[in-house]
């Protein structure tokens, strides 16, 4: 199984136009949007949804009001500033615990003098399977401010592995999250190729060396394309040659081209809208195919 | 007061927004960049750092001696970040928030806590305004702890100017968190107007003061501009679409000092966030309690 992920450490570089456009260029993929906070690949896709699961992880500590002899007992142990004091006549007479701020970490619960703190099962958001002209797809949806984002990014993963076997589809083609950390860690995981999307600015180029430093670190084969190249070429050239001297290839660029935002406007592929971006893109999917060609698929490992 | 430049979308224009704004603004002026996973403020700024720290998170050790084996610390554990074997636990580190648990149960008191090291964070100064700035290290997965330690160096005078990590979730809440006042920055696109209203649902269950600056306008598409009336959101600043904005950008300069313009641009949003910000505040914690105490 090919399981190719898009990413790019600064948001906003093109992640899920090019995403939507390689998914109807292949043609037989699963398609998997971790981008668990704001998840755009569905507007492209149109997806009609087939099974929705709502994702539990974690508790959450709620104070029984009734119960509560006002110690503070919880509010000593908490780490999260999550315990907030409410004051009559000067003196504490009720506490809560703010859902937002609490980690789930239980202590309060555990030392509770009057065992007055509940600590349910949190639903941290949902996962959907979908149907969409170019193959299934799975994304989700995760709860405002909910924490284990990377959690969720995992389950949808390992959901769009099974089916991929199960359909016998040969690839997997994932619209990641921006930025470093937890749920791109959960994104990359297990891929057999990292593409990175890169914009030809400052910002640009210091976000892709610390992706470039993340993929390294988790040792999986990247690419890079330089998108909006035009903006500014020197920058672009000098994308073109980091990305070759860091051990990466190099899969093209794409133009300044106002028919990406005319395609997403009307909801489709920039492939299927054409112009000049969707020639550069189709040139870098080829480049991706040979490339995927050359890796040795390991056997796909668990999360 | 404390200005959060938050959201949905990644890429829409939060660090044009705050490190512009941060010039504009008169001293005294703090500039925290709590985008700790891909900070870029330092880019348009160029400041002097004058102090780097490192920041680390507590993690269990346990002593090996003292010991019995009894499992406590694993049961308490919500992040399987220490696993009771027969003998010694085993602890995963990189699993750890750090809420000592662990620590607290252990009957032995066989467990003491060492540090591990996240991020840095560094702070310095730029013409007049003093900058704060939060990086993880590479690999590491849990950034809201790094950021609200950036959030200890808030100016308490003046205006504090927070640079937000896009989304919705627990970096973003992190944050925004104890902000007076919170700018959210769109574009005008399908992306930015979906990713805008769950930013707008999370200022809302935050109970945040909020505006929205739209990022990139053009004569394509309105329905950001729209979606804001129709929910009568204030919309505090229409930055048009600029090839000559975006090249400016991506070499690094400031908007403000590069294309001419932008500087009355700016002028006229921060004296808007003053306007909008006085107007129907919302009642903070403490005059919550006030309340209560008067009740």
């Amino acid at each position: 199984m090919k399981e190719m992920v898009v990413i790019s450490g600064k948001g906003g570089t093109g992640k899920t136009s090019l995403t939507a456009s390689f998914a109807s260029l292949n043609g037989k993929s699963v398609i998997v949007d971790c981008d668990v906070d704001a998840s755009d690949l569905p507007l492209v896709l149109s997806p009609v949804t087939e099974r929705m699961e709502y994702f539990k992880s974690g508790h959450e500590a709620v104070i029984r009001k009734d119960d509560c002899v006002a110690c503070g007992t919880c509010m000593d142990k908490c780490r999260f500033d999550a315990v907030h004091e409410a004051r009559r006549y000067g003196r504490p007479s009720q506490f809560t615990i703010d859902p937002l701020s609490c980690e789930g970490c239980g202590v309060c619960v555990h030392f509770c003098p009057s065992g007055a703190i509940d600590f349910p099962e949190q639903v941290c958001g949902q996962w959907m399977v979908s149907e969409t002209r170019y193959g299934p797809m799975v994304h989700a949806r995760l709860a405002i401010g909910a924490e284990n984002s990377g959690k969720l990014v995992s389950t949808v993963k390992t959901e769009a592995r099974q089916i991929a076997e199960e359909r016998k589809l040969p690839w997997i083609i994932v619209d990641g999250p921006p930025g470093i950390a937890c749920p791109v860690i959960a994104s990359i995981t297990g891929a057999s190729m990292a593409l990175v999307v890169v914009e030809p600015t400052l910002s640009g180029v210091h976000d892709m060396e610390r992706v470039f430093a993340l993929t390294k670190h988790f040792n999986i084969p990247t690419l890079v394309c330089v998108n909006k190249w035009e903006l500014n070429p020197r920058i672009a050239g000098e994308i073109e040659r980091g990305a070759l001297s860091a051990g990466a290839s190099f899969a093209g660029k794409i133009g300044y081209d106002s028919s990406v935002t005319a395609a997403q406007i009307k909801g489709i592929p920039v492939v299927e809208y054409g112009g000049p971006a969707a020639q550069d893109i189709r040139r870098i999917w080829q480049n991706i195919e040979k490339r995927m060609e050359s890796i040795e698929i390991p056997t796909v490992m668990e999360v | 007061m404390i200005l959060a430049i938050a959201s949905g979308k990644g890429g829409t224009g939060k660090t044009t927004v705050a490190a512009n704004l941060a010039v504009c603004l008169p001293e005294p002026v703090h500039l925290l960049d709590c985008d700790v996973e891909e900070p870029n403020c330092h880019i348009f700024l160029n400041p002097e750092i004058k102090s780097t720290e490192r920041f680390t998170l507590p993690f269990p050790t346990v002593d090996e001696n003292r010991c019995n084996g009894c499992g406590e610390c694993s049961n308490i554990c919500q992040y399987n970040a220490i696993v009771s074997l027969k003998s010694k636990p085993l602890v995963f580190p990189e699993l750890c928030h750090g809420c000592g648990g662990c620590s607290e149960v252990c009957p032995e008191e066989a467990i003491t806590e060492a540090k591990r090291e996240i991020g840095t964070i560094s702070s310095g100064t730029w013409r007049h305004i003093t900058f704060v700035q939060g990086l993880l290290d590479v690999g590491q997965s849990l950034s809201p702890p790094l950021i609200r330690a950036v959030k200890q160096h808030c100016g308490t005078n003046g205006i504090t100017i927070i640079d937000c990590p896009p989304g919705t979730s627990c970096p973003v809440i992190a944050a925004v968190t104890k902000s007076d006042y919170v700018v959210l920055v769109s574009e005008s696109s399908p992306f930015g107007l979906h990713d805008l209203d769950l930013a707008v649902d999370t200022m809302r269950k935050l109970d945040l003061n909020f505006g929205v600056v739209i990022n990139r306008v053009s004569s394509l598409d309105h329905r950001v501009a729209d979606y804001c009336r129709n929910a009568q959101i204030p919309i505090l600043l229409e930055i048009p679409d600029d090839r000559k904005a975006a090249e400016a950008y991506s070499q690094g300069l400031l908007l403000v000092e590069s294309v001419p313009g932008f500087r009355e641009l700016f002028e006229r949003l921060y004296n808007r966030i003053l306007s909008e910000s006085s107007q129907n505040r919302k009642p903070t914690p403490e005059n919550k309690r006030d309340f209560e105490d008067i009740a």
